[in-house]
């Protein structure tokens, strides 16, 4: 049984506090989208959720294993991208469901190419491979439609709706048009904090820059 | 863990990054040759030191490029995510970066040794004391790659902080040379074991306080 679950989850980070508060729970085929302007701490969220940030107040429960796509493709640049990402289907064990993932992203094609010569999208859609081949039951993706054509797009929805479907948990975080079948939200939106803003305009004002 | 040894073994060879130290080795040896010039009697009682000189500065090359690469590819967080500890990961970085250099290293004593007319019986133990030494500076260079993995200049100060902690390996090593009770060997295996039983603690520590 797969499951995640935030409880009043706090976010301290480079001196500042992103967000505080946030509580919701996942349950088996479940979905959530994080929203929120830039800044508001989206990755950082997720970041939390995989486990690689300490919550700085609250409790953070998983059940399952987790698999994360975020800003960095972790492939080799030199090796062909099938054996760079075989190196993580040995790692999860998981060699045989590399081929359906990579034909489910549509890369199935770029095989031998190696993963330097591979543009932004075809990268971020390899990350996207590994999530599907993993066989995680957490699925936390940051960004995930970032450089991704419109049929890409499709085959990432199909692919988290048949995710779900088999009981998986998806929480992704993006500002773009994202469809997840039964999916609520999480806005991070208002714990933007207008401090900085407030500050600095403050201290403008002191400067005699008020009139301005 | 066998599949990382593995691969980063393999990235070593292919990026030539394993033949690098080998070639400084082989050129301070060359350069030392020159510079006192062929008098053989005072190459061949001050050559065995000189090698230990070269091993420990040969060793400090790879030292920019053990973490950081893997850091900043998003690598290391995949591996976290999975649910690797820290020290284990250091560990097998330890061990793949020992396998692509220590042997090697091992070798090239051998052709710089002819160079510095060391004889047959000095050779052997300058080869035992590597033998026993390498993993310790194998150790150090991972330790001081992983506390400065994401700084600026991270080359200069992982010298300037590897160098002095390399001293007794250097002491003890340079002992065996010239010591034929034997005594100087143990010292040096009771330095290595300490620091390499230690490395992958000190990494794997550092590893978790670089991931923000």
């Amino acid at each position: 049984m797969s499951s995640l679950r935030f409880d009043d989850v706090a976010c301290w980070r480079g001196g500042r506090l992103l967000f505080e508060g946030v509580s919701f729970a996942l349950g088996p085929g479940e979905a959530a989208i994080v929203t929120g302007p830039n800044g508001a701490g989206k990755s950082s969220l997720l970041r939390v959720a995989a486990g690689l940030l300490e919550a700085a107040a609250g409790t953070v429960v998983r059940e399952g294993m987790v698999a994360l796509a975020d800003e960095n493709v972790a492939l080799d640049r030199d090796l062909p991208l099938k054996k760079a990402l075989r190196f993580w289907a040995r790692l999860d064990r998981r060699g045989d469901t590399l081929p359906a993932a990579m034909e489910a992203m549509g890369i199935a094609h770029l095989a031998p190419v190696p993963v330097r010569m591979l543009s932004t999208g075809q990268r971020k859609r390899a990350a996207l491979a590994r999530v599907i081949a993993s066989g995680a039951d957490i699925w936390l993706l940051d960004e995930p439609t970032n450089g991704l054509d419109a049929e890409s797009v499709g085959r990432l929805e199909q692919a988290c709706a048949a995710h779900q479907t088999a009981g998986g948990i998806v929480l992704a975080a993006t500002h773009q048009g994202f469809a997840l079948a039964s999916s609520r939200s999480v806005n991070l939106s208002p714990f933007v904090s207008s401090e900085v803003e407030t500050r600095f305009s403050t201290s403008l004002e002191a400067n005699g820059f008020g009139g301005l | 863990m066998w599949a990382l040894i593995r691969r980063d073994v393999a990235q070593a060879w292919r990026a030539g990054g394993a033949m690098l130290p080998v070639v400084f080795f082989l050129l301070v040896a060359t350069l030392f040759a020159f510079a006192v010039g062929p008098d053989a009697q005072l190459l061949g009682r001050t050559g065995g030191g000189v090698l230990w000189m070269a091993a420990l500065l040969a060793a400090l090359l790879p030292v920019d490029r053990l973490i950081e690469p893997d850091r900043l590819s998003g690598v290391l967080d995949q591996l976290a995510v999975r649910g690797h500890s820290d020290e284990s990961v250091a560990a097998a970085k330890l061990v793949a970066h020992w396998l692509s250099f220590g042997p090697t290293l091992m070798l090239s004593v051998l052709p710089a040794a002819a160079l510095l007319r060391i004889d047959a019986d000095a050779l052997l133990r300058l080869e035992a004391g590597l033998a026993i030494g390498t993993p310790a500076l194998a150790a150090l260079g991972l330790t001081v790659s992983a506390l400065t993995a994401g700084l600026r200049g991270a080359g200069a100060l992982g010298g300037l902080l590897m160098l002095p902690i390399a001293v007794p390996v250097l002491i003890f090593g340079a002992s065996v040379l010239n010591d034929g009770s034997g005594s100087a060997l143990k010292l040096l295996a009771a330095v290595s074991l300490l620091l390499t039983a230690g490395a992958p603690f000190a990494a794997g520590a550092a590893l978790r306080a670089a991931r923000t």
